[in-house]
Formats: structure tokens, sequence, C-alpha cells
């Protein structure tokens, strides 16, 4: 262990002099930081040094895998890289996960290029063999790389958990490992980032309301407070999660469709559907479902399946609905406020 | 389960006279939206394109064209407000 690289505060990396040897075994401040990155705290601030690190004791012909330094990416590659030997070279991403850094371009060409420059990989290894995430082909033109470069690009699976398989099979990827998926559990651990980036903006909502409270018969209250974060829930966790078994394509028609459910059932458990308060239920079966459908469209970009083209087009239906749905339903619940 | 998205739409183009068949297009498209027949590439799956930009990127013969962006509505309405181009960038303000 050198301790030249790696330390938060050092810069330095660009030497073969100075490898760090990293551990396939996650501590449980890995485990903990990837549940803290998961709830949105400090979640663009975590990474690590870019560079050239070392997988057990690699030789000169041991194979080079290409990743990205933000630090819950390194962590689920390398805890999957248990009783292997190899080299990892680390692009500076910016603390951006391999697909969204390839998307924005930072996951690219250039860095890879340079990156391989700074390293001096050329000296380390013998060969000249590069496996990147298939990901990571968003960004990077392989063909560029080689006539730059003089390194060959093979993209290996797209998921960590499968490079022992790629590796072992000489470096073939089954159709398997070459499909992006979206489970069930995929879209369950996104749901906090969702849900906490939703509720901040709401903390708004309670601001205005608060003001509002001042000049009004109806206070709002738990019952608005409590309805309100229903729509929320149902666009930012159970429509990401139950998504493919909501009926339609678009991600706005399906968060509109459970935060419909919602607003009937709420309305109903506080028995808003009688003579003195048909204009807050009415009101909140307009806003809730507008607000889920909103949310619900936001997720398109947590998904994996969605186009520029098919959101662009789902965005230019459902934001006039939603606009015009959440003033005319926050109009008519406030006149019911005011009117008491 | 696969999930499908709003057919019809997408952007994606492939020139077949440029084609040389190496079949980086196939490996690289997280979607399998290509396969190789014949020695040259196919799109057998266009509904399924996410217009990501892999395949044009990395095709040695520019064979491939795609109006390559994100799938994103938050990005795409930063974009409507900001007068900029939508990218990959949920930093929240927080940049580097």
């Amino acid at each position: 262990m050198s301790g030249c690289c790696c330390s938060k505060e050092s810069t330095c990396c660009g030497g073969s002099g100075g490898i760090v040897t990293v551990a396939t075994q996650l501590t449980m401040k890995d485990i903990f930081g990837a549940w803290k990155v998961r709830w949105s705290i400090g979640r663009m601030n975590y990474k690590i040094e870019p560079g050239l690190y070392a997988v057990g004791l690699p030789k000169s012909s041991s194979p080079v895998l290409v990743s990205a330094n933000y630090k819950l990416t390194f962590d689920s590659l390398r805890k999957e890289l248990s009783g292997l030997d190899c080299w990892l070279l680390i692009l500076d991403t910016r603390g951006v996960n391999v697909w969204c850094a390839a998307g924005k371009g930072t996951f690219g060409t250039d860095e890879l290029v340079n990156r391989i420059s700074l390293t001096g990989l050329s000296r380390v290894v013998t060969h000249r063999k590069l496996i990147l995430p298939q990901l990571g082909a968003v960004g990077v033109s392989a063909h560029k790389v080689a006539k730059q470069s003089g390194f060959t690009v093979q993209y290996g699976p797209v998921r960590a958990s499968d490079i022992k398989a790629y590796l072992a099979s000489g470096n073939q990827a089954t159709e398997a490992m070459r499909q992006v998926r979206f489970t069930f559990y995929d879209r369950l651990v996104l749901t906090p980032v969702e849900f906490v980036s939703a509720a901040r903006k709401s903390l708004l909502v309670f601001g205005a309301l608060f003001i509002i409270n001042l000049f009004v018969a109806r206070p709002f209250g738990l019952t608005d407070f409590v309805a309100f974060m229903g729509a929320v829930i149902a666009g930012t966790v159970i429509t990401p999660v139950l998504l493919p078994f909501i009926p339609g394509k678009a991600f706005a028609w399906k968060g509109w469709l459970m935060g419909l459910f919602w607003a009937i059932a709420i309305c109903q458990l506080n028995g808003w559907y009688s003579v003195g308060t048909w204009m807050l239920a009415v009101g909140y079966i307009l806003a809730l479902p507008s607000v889920t459908a909103y949310l619900a469209m936001n997720f398109t970009g947590s998904s994996t399946y969605t186009s520029f083209s098919g959101v662009t087009k789902e965005m230019s239906r459902a934001i006039p609905l939603i606009l015009v749905s959440i003033v005319l339903g926050a109009v008519m619940v406030l006149i019911n406020s005011l009117i008491g | 389960m696969k999930h499908t998205y709003l057919k019809d739409l997408v952007t994606l183009k492939l020139d077949k006279d440029k084609c040389i068949g190496c079949g980086i297009c196939a490996v690289v498209c997280p979607h399998r939206v290509f396969a190789i027949q014949n020695r040259k590439a196919q799109i057998v799956d266009k509904d399924h394109c996410i217009e990501c930009g892999a395949c044009a990127l990395n095709c040695p013969a520019s064979a491939i064209s795609v109006d390559a962006n994100v799938g994103c509505a938050s990005a795409i309405i930063r974009a409507w407000l900001t007068g900029g181009v939508p990218s990959c960038d949920c930093s929240s303000g927080e940049c580097c």
C-alpha cells in the first residue's frame, strides 16, 4: 500500500510507481456510505481519486477494467472482483456513475485517452486491451480510442456482477449480460432519492400554506398534509415500484392513475363528499393526481428504457393538462378554505 | 418483465450501404435493438431504442444516425427553462 494516491486530499496519481491495491470486501463504512447516498445525503460528493488501482496481485499481462470515480460505482465493482488479479483504471467522472457520466461525456473518449497517458498505463501493462462497462459506450468511441491511444476497447457486461463470468469465458458476454434491466429491486432502491427530492420541493408548498393560513376561515391542517404527502409518495414510491404493472405507457399517465386512486380514497376517508366540502373534494381530485403525474413523469430520468423523443412527446401532452388541473384544483381548494 | 414505452417515435436510422458488418452496434446496444444478418446490421427492435447514441458513436463506418439525448423529463424541463441542451445533470445546483 503506497501513500501516494487515494488519500482524498492528494491530487497526484500520475506515475505507475504508487499504485494503490484495493480490497474486494466492503467495510461497514462503505455500506453505510452507500445507504447515505441512496437517501440523497452527500450524493454529489461521494467520489474517489481517479487513476490506476490494483486488485489482488496483477501482473503486466493482467486485464485492465475501466470504471468511474463515483464511490458507489467503484464499490459495487470491486466487491465483485474477489480472487481476481487485475488493474482498475478509474476515470474522472466527477463522482457520477458510468451511464450518466457517459451521457454527459465525462466518461468519454477524451478522458479515457487522457487517463491512459496520465497513469502511464502503457508502461504498467504489456498488452494493449481495455475492458469497459458496456454502458460506457454511450460516451466512448472504441475506434477513436484505438486510433488515439493504441489501446483496443472491449465492451464487457452491463453489470459488475457478470464480470467474473465474462472474464472466465474469455471475454464473451451472453445476451443477458448485454441487456439493461429495470427490476423491482432496481426501481425500489431509487425511490428514496426521488422522495427526498420531492419532499424538499414540497417545503415551498407548506411555506405558502402557512402564510395562507393566516387569512382563511378553514386553515390547512394535518388532513391536508396527509392528502398532499400521499400524492407525493404515490408519485415517488408507489408508481416507480409498480411501474410495469400499472396500465398504459406514459409515466405521467401511470402516476395520474395512482394519484387518482389516492385522491378518491382520501376524500372518502375524510368525508369530503358532502354539501359543505364538495369544492374541497373536487379541488383535491383535480390537483393531487396531477402532482403525482408530474413526479412520476420525472421518474423517466431514472428509468432505463425511455427515449428523448418519447419523453418529449409525453411531456408535450401531459404538462399542459397537469398545469391546468393543478391550477383549477388549487383555486377550488383555496376558495373552500376562504369561505370555510 | 420487458418494459415498453411509447412507439414509433425514435430517430434511429441505419444506412445499410455504409454498414461494414463489424457488429459493434449489436454489442453496445443496451436494449438489443440490432442484429447482424448476412454480415450486415439490421434494426430488429426499433421501439426499444432509447436514443442513447452508443451505436452511432461506436460505428466506425458512420452508418448509424440518431438524435442522441437523455430520456429524462427533469433534464428536458431544465433545458426549456434555461434555454440550454438537456443533459444528465442531477446535481441540483451543487456544481463542480
